[in-house]
């Protein structure tokens, strides 16, 4: 992906990047038992696509998007702001997912899904 | 929290008016630079939770109250609408601020102005809300 | 001149609705709000139905933006009919809510339940009725967020996990989906359906496509709990209060299939030869598991409300066999089914509801003397149950009948008899809750019959059961219209 001799292709680099957040992610959502690790893994994986949708609004030699004089080739505004919307959405889970997971830890005083499960019924 | 530590008290009180003072200009900036509601709004709060940090939370509590954070919150939101509202009434569709002065681009920088607003006092709100509900916990 | 802003106010409405009720500190006149504003709702998405069939799709622009820059609203029979639906629900289930939500949640949690709810509601007419992408992924976050606190504010503790579960699947769904978007987005350069049902279409490299179908499938395959991802659902439903799960239960899943339908048929249908693909293949595979493991589980649940929410999870598996056929058939039958299911379910669920909180217990064992002590529950009951089964004379037989017919259209026999099959299993687990009403020996507590104000609700939905079974005239023939005219993609 990236040629340390010197040449690097940024979009491959990119998409890489994505594709290693989201695997990332992914794989700690599935694979912690812990709700906390979990949301980690849940804000790394939503994290990738911030990633995916910025990357393509950058135009090679696009200046920033202010009209100014002189200037033909303009970068994407666009992702930017689905993307900033889409962060707070992302935000607003943490917060609600971290708040859930204080409640439960009142309830329950753990915070293992296995433990939780075990403490509902008990076997 | 910190009541005999002098230097965090001193800089904390020099420190937050400023913070305000800089949360207001990238509020009122946000349409000719980098910035805007969503940004201004987590500076605000920011200064709230180094207060709370430096004074405890019941003293912040006493100038922010957590009633009056509520009622923050779904403010922004309503205010929003509001302004969805009000191009409706001055005969454009939902959201249109062209019409809410009779020169569209005036019309556009007023619309954002109070849109943007309304994003300020949410998001503070909001900030500060989750910082007390977590830092209320388990006392 | 305010005909023209109903696809905005249909939104908005109960956006600004949600705002004002958080503020407000006191139980009723939240619950008041919420109410009035489901009704506004109701009636607004009502005649939006009436003008779309009448005079075709209604575009609104936001902000008087022109399409496809700006975010546009897009009416047509196809979510009008959705619209109605998920407003209409809200409508029956709010004034039900109130005794219900004053039993379940504590006092000062009120107006934060109503405003949960009324975000909710605004979440899932967005997504219904906007004609953005993007758009659809925000409104989507805002219905799912509001939903886990609907969920987390359950009476048991189990509720607070079940909320958990919820968030983290239904994030990583939406999540799904707007990777999806992106991989459109990136190729088309639009996240306008109807532009990018055009774009699509002179799409040489299609691998990028291909790549975002699968993301939209798998993220909208969790939304609406298609099988095996359904894992979130029967806990979910379980432990909800019950305005919450008979809201939840009618709505949210029947608005992730119409999203899906959408993007399917009107956005991808004209460029992509989905017949060609295996695509249909999976979806009927799929749906065919989740009719019968589904109703298997079900029959295995000793929780009253955890069978119907797998029972849930099957008659989703009637919804997208309809997709899975593919056919214009097969549409017709998936939306009526759609519609008649939320009907039926919200019916069950309001009055399973009402006989949990008089018995006090969520198992099925302990509805005992059910039928003598609240006959017009049982009777309630037994009526949404046997449409549950698919019996003629009632709107589980419409939506059953059209999907087989649909099926055997195609040549695929094997699929009519697994629907015939599957009813025979769902009789199985209906006789269940009858039996423990009739025969069980009624527990020593004495209960009496759920309040006016609750009855009248459940039985209005029960009574549209029967009405709807009997009279197809607005269900099937809008329906057929709708799937003709998301075959015939967004061309208009």
């Amino acid at each position: 992906m990236i040629d340390l001799t010197g040449t690097i292709e940024p979009v491959r680099a990119i998409h890489g990047g994505v594709v290693v957040l989201m695997v990332v992610g992914l794989y700690v959502l599935v694979a912690r038992g812990n709700l906390i690790k979990k949301l980690i893994g849940l804000g790394v994986f939503q994290t990738s696509v911030y990633l995916l949708y910025i990357a393509p609004g950058k135009i090679a030699g696009g200046s920033p998007p202010i009209i100014a004089d002189g200037i033909v080739t303009y970068s994407n505004p666009l992702p930017h702001v689905l993307i900033l919307t889409a962060i707070v959405v992302g935000v607003a889970t943490l917060a609600l997912g971290l708040a859930l997971v204080v409640r439960i830890h009142e309830e329950y005083g753990t915070i293992e899904e296995d433990e939780i499960l075990d403490r509902d019924d008990p076997a | 929290m910190m009541h005999r530590e002098v230097i965090p008290r001193v800089v904390a009180k020099l420190l937050i008016p400023f913070l305000l003072l800089y949360a207001l200009y990238v509020q009122f900036h946000g349409e000719l630079g980098p910035g805007g509601g969503f940004q201004a709004g987590v500076i605000v709060a920011a200064a709230v939770i180094l207060y709370a940090l430096i004074f405890g939370l019941a003293d912040v509590k006493r100038i922010v109250p957590l009633r009056l954070v509520e009622i923050l919150v779904p403010l922004g939101v309503v205010l929003y609408a509001g302004v969805g509202f009000a191009g409706l009434a001055a005969g454009g569709n939902f959201l249109d601020y062209f019409v809410l002065d009779p020169d569209p681009v005036h019309g556009q920088e007023r619309g954002i102005f109070w849109v943007e607003v309304g994003v300020l006092v949410t998001v503070s709100s909001t900030m500060t809300a989750i910082y007390y509900a977590f830092a209320g916990r388990g006392r | 001149m305010i005909a023209d802003h109903l696809p905005a106010l249909q939104v908005a409405i109960p956006l600004l609705a949600a705002g004002i009720c958080a503020m407000l500190r006191r139980s009723v006149p939240a619950w008041a709000l919420a109410t009035a504003t489901s009704l506004v709702a109701a009636a607004i998405s009502a005649w939006l139905l009436a003008r779309a069939a009448s005079g075709g799709p209604i575009s609104y622009r936001l902000g008087s933006w022109e399409p496809p820059w700006g975010i546009e609203y897009r009416v047509d029979e196809a979510n009008a009919l959705l619209l109605l639906l998920v407003a209409g629900i809200g409508a029956v289930v709010m004034p039900y809510a109130r005794r219900s939500v004053a039993r379940e949640i504590a006092e000062e949690s009120h107006p934060w339940f109503y405003a949960s709810y009324l975000l909710c509601l605004t979440g899932l007419l967005g997504m219904s009725i906007t004609a953005d992408a993007f758009n659809v992924f925000v409104f989507m976050e805002v219905a799912s967020l509001s939903s886990y606190v609907l969920i987390a504010l359950g009476r048991d503790r189990k509720a607070l996990f079940a909320a958990y579960q919820y968030l983290i699947l239904g994030t990583v769904g939406a999540t799904f989906f707007i990777i999806g978007v992106g991989f459109l987005y990136v190729v088309t350069g639009t996240l306008n359906m109807v532009d990018l049902a055009a774009r699509l279409a002179t799409v040489e490299d299609v691998r990028p496509v291909v790549v975002g179908i699968a993301f939209l499938s798998v993220g909208l395959g969790l939304k609406l709990a298609l099988f095996p991802l359904h894992y979130w659902l029967p806990n979910a439903y379980a432990y909800a209060p019950t305005v919450g799960t008979a809201f939840l239960a009618a709505t949210a899943t029947k608005v992730a299939i119409y999203l899906l339908l959408r993007f399917f048929f009107t956005v991808l249908g004209p460029s992509f030869p989905f017949a060609a693909s295996p695509i249909p293949a999976i979806w009927i595979a799929l749906s065919v598991a989740a009719i019968i493991l589904a109703s298997i589980a079900a029959i295995h649940q000793a929780g009253i409300k955890r069978m119907l929410a797998y029972s849930s999870v099957a008659q989703i598996g009637y919804i997208t066999l309809g997709i899975g056929i593919g056919s214009e058939a097969g549409l017709t039958g998936a939306i009526v089914h759609l519609f008649n299911h939320a009907v039926m379910k919200g019916a069950l669920f309001l009055l399973v509801g009402g006989a949990i909180l008089r018995g006090g217990d969520m198992n099925i064992d302990a509805l005992g003397g059910l039928a003598r002590r609240m006959p017009a529950t049982f009777a309630g009951i037994v009526i949404a149950g046997l449409s549950l089964i698919g019996v003629p004379g009632t709107v589980g037989f419409v939506g059953k009948w059209l999907l087989a017919s649909a099926a055997i259209e195609q040549g695929q026999l094997w699929l009519a008899f697994a629907i015939v099959g599957a009813s025979a299993l769902a009789v199985v687990y209906v006789w269940r809750i009858v039996e423990a009403a009739c025969f069980r020996p009624p527990s020593t507590e004495e209960f009496a019959e759920m309040p006016i104000s609750m009855l009248m609700p459940a039985w209005i939905l029960t009574a549209l059961c029967i009405y709807f079974g009997l009279d197809t005239s607005l269900t099937v023939e809008v329906a057929g219209r709708a799937a003709a005219l998301l075959i015939g993609g967004a061309a208009t």
